[in-house]
């Protein structure tokens, strides 16, 4: 039975395996502000889902809409897991809390008990490649082991479907890159299903199953495409045709929907 | 895909950025050279000014009884065993008013700031309260707090607590509203109770504002208790008491000796929650520069 409520993200039936489905989506703050018209977007178990879009078009509001933050005010949206995982866009840890303790966090807030979040939070940090790192404070921490103890946090809840804002935007690109990949084994490994946004082209391509272009606000989904590259990706598969002519297919719909 | 992230822990190190820009390990004495340049400019200060208070003391001030020089201050003052012990009985007496005051106005403060942080109508309905409470002349209610409270220990201390409540407060609400907005999501995520939000992450969050409103009413709550102890004759007098006795006898070296003390007990409380704050929260805290 699919809710016909816009209000809350709702359990009902969808073609198999779709984790979160969007329906005729559209979102009006109290403001005035228009920012989601008319969007339709899925993700079913196995994909990587990648927005991308202007800044301003309503990426961020999508996201906060898919894991419950914010109500859409026309639409349906359909939920089918309660493990979702949730990367900002900031790392957005404890100032005063050591790596293992904020990876623990979250297993913390379910009231789960101290050996147990230990082991879960050991787990993930040793997944995010942070071993040895646990009693370094976030001051202590480098962009990118910031956003490596962000994921560990979310990975404690081993999400189903994981949920990232431009996690990685304000990093260098050499540590974007290597994420990026860790990010893709990950997926494989975990089995979650993604959905990313970004305002990177090539990071798009790179790190999905399916590109989603978004115009600019209020956001409509200008195109969707499919990326059929191999998973696990071979970092070398930034510099063959096929990749270059998929970014330059998602550039082009881009550009349409700016205009 | 067999393994996990970790294919090169060297690749993860090399990401590692120092805090703060790492300086080459020194030895004990250049460190003491290095402490001992950083405390030139304020001692360079101390022996101008010094050296002013002689000139007028000299060439200014006439008669010269009006401004001891500094030797006579410490001679009269803090060598003469009577004034000496008068001045640490004032100080005992005035510090114990002092740390009761702003102990009281800390609980209070605190509390009602989280009040106000848990429900936005205790905040519309209570803090234009804090505001006019900072507002009222605290010297023209002094009289009434002595009517009221007996001129003792007791009105000594309400007076300190008027004075150090409103840094108390605004600085912790300040602190406790602003927590970044996505790590309030993410409790919220979590369906975190207000009370788990309020313990595991406003409050920590605000330590810092905390700390910041207890160095500033440490310093009020010393005025507090000067001011206490000019309107309010009964009791064990403290250090203000013992102000009006020397200005009222025309003893300056005494009068300059405890005004000296009164400025350094200020300083003294300024400095503890200073390192206080150092101690609780400098090991995560990062203040902006
Ligand atoms: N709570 C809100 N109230 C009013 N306008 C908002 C709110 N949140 C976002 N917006 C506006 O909606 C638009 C889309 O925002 P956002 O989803 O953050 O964009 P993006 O993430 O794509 O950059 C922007 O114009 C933003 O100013
Ligand atoms: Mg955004």
């Amino acid at each position: 039975m699919a809710l016909t409520s816009p209000a809350t993200p709702s359990v009902a039936t969808t073609p198999p395996g779709t984790l979160i489905d969007f329906r005729d989506v559209a979102m009006r703050f109290p403001n005035g502000t228009v920012a989601l018209s008319g969007v339709d977007v899925n993700v079913r178990r196995g994909e990587f889902v990648t927005v991308v879009g202007p800044s301003g078009c309503g990426k961020s509001t999508l996201l906060r809409i898919a894991s419950g933050l914010e109500r859409a005010s026309e639409g349906t949206v359909t939920v089918n897991t309660d493990r979702i995982g949730f990367v900002f866009q900031d790392a957005t840890l404890l100032a005063w809390r050591d790596v293992q303790r904020n990876v623990e966090l979250l297993a913390e807030l379910a009231g789960e008990r101290k050996n147990k979040r230990r082991a879960k939070a050991d787990a993930a940090i040793e997944l995010v490649g942070l071993s040895g790192f646990e009693k370094h404070l976030p001051k202590q921490l480098s962009g990118g082991m910031k956003m490596r103890t962000s994921l560990a946090r979310s990975l404690t809840l081993d999400p189903e479907l994981f949920l990232f804002d431009e996690p990685f935007g304000a990093l260098d690109e050499i540590t974007r890159e290597r994420l990026n990949d860790e990010l893709i084994r990950l997926f494989v490994k975990q089995g979650f299903a993604g959905m990313f946004i970004t305002h990177s082209v090539s990071e798009a391509v790179y790190l999905s199953t399916k590109v989603v272009v978004m115009s600019g606000r209020p956001g409509r989904i200008v195109k969707t495409i499919d990326i059929p590259l191999p998973m696990p990706r071979d970092p070398d598969v930034r510099y063959t045709a096929e990749f270059a002519e998929l970014v330059g297919e998602v550039s082009h719909a881009l550009r349409e929907g700016h205009a | 895909m067999t393994d996990t992230v970790v294919t090169e822990p060297s690749a993860v190190v090399a990401e590692i950025t120092p805090a703060r820009p790492s300086v080459p390990k020194r030895g004990f004495g250049s460190r003491v050279v290095s402490a001992a340049v950083s405390a030139l400019p304020p001692l360079a200060v101390f022996a101008f000014l010094i050296g002013l208070w002689y000139a007028l003391n000299a060439w200014v001030v006439r008669p010269k009884f009006l401004l001891p020089r500094p030797d006579q201050i410490i001679s009269d003052g803090f060598m003469n065993d009577l004034t000496r012990q008068q001045i640490i009985d004032g100080v005992w007496q005035t510090s114990k008013v002092v740390v009761t005051g702003l102990v009281i106005a800390a609980a209070i403060g605190i509390a009602w700031a989280v009040a106000m942080s848990l429900g936005t109508w205790i905040q519309r309905s209570t803090y234009p309260y804090a505001v006019i409470l900072q507002c009222i002349p605290i010297l023209a209610i002094v009289p009434l707090i002595g009517v009221w409270f007996g001129y003792e220990f007791k009105a000594r201390v309400v007076v300190c607590v008027m004075i150090a409540l409103f840094p108390m407060v605004s600085n912790t609400l300040f602190g406790l509203q602003s927590v970044d907005r996505s790590q309030y999501e993410l409790f919220q995520l979590q369906r975190a109770e207000r009370w788990t939000v309020l313990t595991k992450l406003m409050f920590p969050a605000a330590l810092p504002a905390i700390f910041v409103g207890l160095r500033t009413s440490a310093g009020l709550s010393v005025v507090g208790a000067i001011v206490g102890d000019f309107f309010f004759q009964r009791g064990t007098p403290g250090i203000g008491a013992l102000l009006q006795t020397y200005a009222r006898v025309l003893d300056y070296t005494q009068l300059f000796a405890a005004i000296l003390v009164a400025a350094l007990l200020g300083v003294a409380m300024f400095g503890l929650f200073g390192l206080l704050s150092k101690l609780v929260v400098g090991r995560w805290y990062e203040p902006v520069k």
